[in-house]
């Protein structure tokens, strides 16, 4: 059987499945941005898979892009946990409740 | 030995307006770093004179824009458009008011802000890429340099556990649709083999798409993506916990250039590049459209929060101005360009008012905070008057020809329900004004309620200029209205 762009494509929504749900479900802030690397790597591995597959190196340029930009996000994502985290000891998602939408 | 690489050309004054925002940004934080304490006055006047500058180089750029026609820079990845000149002008606008709302902010809660100017230029530097991304990818780093600004400045009281938590979960949520938005990208680069919108809409005028699986699930996943960034329903949810917890000179940013920017996104990418296939995307946006005018102003009614209740409220407007993206006509995109660029003025203003009558710790936004305000401050009342009476459509104000023109478009491109959904929302939104205009005039306050300090001088510009932006452009809206018209986005690559 033959590897054909496809079957990145379908790995690539599969991982990014993965992703959002666990972000939905999960309560712990790092597993939260764990969740979101998955779905920005998802998407890297979707341009990479798309650009292998129309022999174009548009996509593979992009993932670079997003990888700084996960990078970045994870940063900014931390910060904020360390501020959280210097009020209050070992908070999860749930304690975050005093703002009720 | 070395391969030769084509590098594209760059046209500096195309991209003048950004580098001044982005480099003044990133001058006042190395001068920080490197003296002792920059006096608060000159951090503000700083960011100030830059976003006002960035602003100003817009203006030789539309009289190029006159001589030459549009076009495109850096290998048509950043365009050179009225659209782009007008989104740039009203996000730099934008950064400048919420700058001079932080210099008052940080001086009554005596917190040290350098970096809450920074943070705001660097941020207004990521709209004015938005505004004029003819890439998708360019767009997308666009958006995420505005968004990660953001973030931080959510979060940005560190006395109020209320702003981090507001901060954190913008943060969750925010990373949540940029990645949807970055799917929907890829799936896009899918189907058509690029990601630049100029090429995107030449395979339009050339072939017809057969399968055409991808560029739907693209679209989708960009509609979510950016819908939540203007907080369309049902991706509203962050809206009021965001603007509840975030600093209010912050919350007066999210609610004008950021949500323009978003619009800017949804204008040009949606309206102008994926136009010729309005009819896929066209429906659900609709939707949208009218379940975010209805919730907006529905779950405004029963907050007992002026600052929530005003948060459902941006929901709601940004449900109209969504009105003008659906018509995906001409009409359509100057009518929103118009709605978002009086809307900048009206929320600067309304929060202005709201963070100086919340007094210092910024938190108290109870109805009891403004009853009798129109005795205790008469000036301060009647200029929310004018800005509530403006977001509910009176006539006399900026507010009552954006509705009518949005809605009017609307009508254009035959959608009616949708005109009288958003007519019917118009009304109930009404309510929600004249109550805080109500608690202001006809309740007194009690006995003991403190006296209201007077507001910084600050406070008092930005609130003067939006006052007179919204009566004067109201009445006489031609101005405003010609240049939205003549703004339109142009896909083309430059000559």
């Amino acid at each position: 059987m033959e590897l054909t762009a496809t079957w990145y494509l379908v790995l690539g929504a599969l991982v990014f499945s993965i992703g959002a749900v666990g972000l939905l479900i999960r309560r712990n802030p790092l597993v939260m941005f764990m969740c979101v690397e998955l779905m920005l790597n998802a998407v890297n591995l979707t341009f990479v898979g798309i650009a292998w597959g129309l022999n174009d190196v548009g996509g593979q340029v992009a993932v670079f892009f997003v990888m700084v930009v996960a990078a970045a996000e994870v940063v900014i994502g931390l910060a904020i946990v360390v501020a959280i985290m210097r009020r209050r000891q070992g908070a999860t998602a749930d304690d975050l409740s005093v703002l009720r939408g | 030995m070395l391969a030769q690489v084509e590098t594209p050309e760059v046209d500096v004054q195309i991209l003048l307006p950004l580098l001044i925002m982005a480099v003044g940004g990133l001058l006042v934080l190395t001068f920080t770093s490197l003296t002792k304490k920059l006096p608060a006055w000159f951090v503000t006047a700083w960011s100030v004179l830059a976003a006002l500058g960035s602003a100003a180089a817009v203006i030789p750029l539309w009289d190029r824009l006159g001589d030459e026609g549009p076009g495109g820079t850096i290998a048509n990845s950043v365009a050179f458009d009225g659209f782009s000149l007008f989104m740039t002008v009203v996000i730099a606008l934008g950064v400048a008011l919420a700058s001079l709302l932080a210099h008052s902010w940080l001086d009554r809660e005596e917190l040290p802000g350098v970096e809450l100017h920074v943070l705001l230029l660097l941020s207004g530097s990521g709209g004015i890429i938005m505004a004029a991304a003819n890439d998708l990818i360019v767009f997308f780093l666009g958006l995420e340099t505005l968004s990660m600004a953001v973030y931080v400045l959510a979060a940005m009281n560190r006395r109020r556990i209320q702003s981090q938590e507001a901060g954190m979960k913008y943060f969750v949520l925010g990373s949540f649709s940029s990645a949807f938005l970055l799917y929907g990208i890829a799936l896009i680069y899918g189907a058509f083999g690029t990601t630049n919108l100029v090429k995107i809409s030449d395979e339009f005028e050339q072939s017809v798409l057969i399968d055409d699986g991808l560029l739907l699930g693209g679209l989708a996943m960009m509609i979510v993506g950016l819908a939540f960034k203007v907080g369309a329903v049902p991706f509203h949810a962050w809206t009021p916990d965001v603007y509840d917890g975030a600093p209010t000179p912050v919350v007066a940013w999210m609610g004008s250039g950021v949500k323009a920017a978003g619009f800017a996104g949804l204008l040009r990418i949606m309206s102008t590049a994926f136009g010729p296939v309005v009819d896929d995307w066209s429906f659900p946006l609709e939707i949208i459209a009218a379940a975010t005018m209805l919730l907006g102003s529905f779950s405004a009614i029963v907050q007992t929060d002026v600052k929530r209740m005003l948060a459902y409220s941006s929901i709601s407007h940004a449900g109209f101005m969504l009105l003008g993206v659906v018509a995906a006509t001409d009409r359509g995109t100057a009518s929103t360009l118009f709605y978002v660029a009086t809307y900048t003025f009206l929320v600067a203003g309304t929060f202005g008012i709201l963070s100086a009558v919340a007094g210092k710790g910024d938190s108290d936004f109870s109805f009891e905070a403004f009853s009798g305000l129109g005795r205790r401050r008469p000036i301060i009342a009647f200029a929310l008057m004018v800005f509530l009476l403006a977001q509910a459509g009176i006539p006399a104000t900026t507010g009552f020809y954006a509705k009518f023109s949005v809605i009017a478009a609307a009508v254009d491109a035959d959608r009616y329900w949708l005109a009288i959904v958003a007519m019917a929302a118009a009304v109930i939104g009404a309510f929600l004004y004249l109550r805080i205009i109500v608690s202001m005039y006809l309740v007194d306050a009690d006995d003991d309620a403190p006296a209201l300090e007077m507001p910084h001088w600050t406070v008092g510009v930005v609130v003067s200029v939006a006052v007179l932006v919204t009566i004067g452009f109201g009445i006489f809206p031609g101005p405003i209205d010609a240049l939205a018209t003549d703004a339109l986005a142009v896909l083309t690559a430059a000559p």
